[in-house]
């Protein structure tokens, strides 16, 4: 399957998941450039991590509002798999894409180190590869991944199985309501997740917890 | 031209660390009696018209796309 994953100015995540992109799926994805007004035929988007415009207003709320952006939502609405990482999650919301918002994190500190993720719903185009209730390794880095949603959305997103990921065994890193880590959008083709799952990939990162998540939105098979 | 403030503050029920984290140290200053703080962002704005219904409206719009995230901010518009 192709993919392509979108560039903006302050994504510095964009080279790993380039290359958790190519070793997995065999192809070198596309980049996409925000001023892009259209995106080549590909099966999956994605917006790696990082801080865009310097994370100013609100994390991801000035990449959301950029050309780039409109092409995307034209995607997802044609059933294209759309996947934000860290700051990708951030746009996604931001851009409406997914429901609720994140917010500094309770301890007002950022976070990098390893969570345990749990999968709740494996059975999305982003989870196959991985068991109901199996719980992986995953790192997170970031300032702004508290996420946050009231009370009316977030029983409609617990209600309709879009929580994916839940962080595991007390590893909540950032006072995510829920424990929530990553959600999917109701029609199931747009997941976004603070965790990184592309910096957890093959033995020299101690570990390949996250490849089942590209296998599966990827169409390989888990390695 | 007329000159605009854009105040964007928390909706309530939204948890604000920062607030929380600003009320503990007003505390620690010796301020007795703080109740809650919330913190937010305020906009000042000039808008290139004498239209005032205009720049509300153009104003209100800013706010709705980009100022203010809707899902946890609510946002107030006052003309100089």
């Amino acid at each position: 399957m192709k993919s392509a994953v979108v560039q903006l100015p302050g994504l510095n995540r964009d080279r790993d998941m380039i290359a958790a992109l190519t070793k997995i799926s065999g192809k070198a994805p596309v980049t996409v450039w925000q001023t892009e007004t259209e995106i080549p035929d590909v099966d999956l988007i994605v917006i790696p991590g990082g801080f865009s415009y310097g994370d100013y207003l609100r994390c991801g709320a000035i990449a959301a509002r950029m050309p780039v952006m409109q092409a995307i939502k034209a995607k997802a609405e044609q059933g294209v798999r759309v996947l934000g990482v860290c700051n990708g999650f951030q746009i996604l919301v931001e851009s409406g894409l997914l429901p609720g918002a994140l917010m500094r994190n309770a301890s007002l500190k950022f976070v990098c180190r390893e969570v345990k993720l749990q999968v709740v719903n494996a059975d999305t185009a982003f989870t196959r590869a991985y068991a109901k209730g199996q719980v992986i390794r995953s790192p997170v880095a970031h300032h702004d991944g508290n996420y946050f949603a009231d009370a009316e959305t977030l029983k409609a997103v617990e209600g309709n199985g879009q929580v994916v990921f839940r962080y595991a065994e007390g590893t909540n890193p950032n006072g995510s309501i829920n424990d929530i880590a990553g959600v999917v959008n109701a029609k199931g083709n747009v997941l976004g997740m603070m965790p990184h799952p592309e910096n957890l990939i093959e033995a020299a990162h101690g570990g390949s917890d996250g490849r089942g998540l590209f296998a599966s939105a990827l169409d390989v098979i888990a390695a | 031209m007329i000159k605009a403030r854009v105040t964007v503050t928390l909706k309530n029920g939204v948890l604000d660390p920062q607030g929380k984290a600003i009320e503990g140290a007003l505390g620690a200053l010796g301020f007795d009696g703080i109740g809650h703080v919330r913190q937010g962002k305020v906009f000042d704005l000039e808008l290139q018209t004498a239209d005032k219904a205009k720049a509300e409206a153009d104003l209100k719009a800013m706010c709705e796309k980009l100022l203010a995230n809707t899902v946890i901010e609510n946002y107030s518009i006052s003309l100089a």
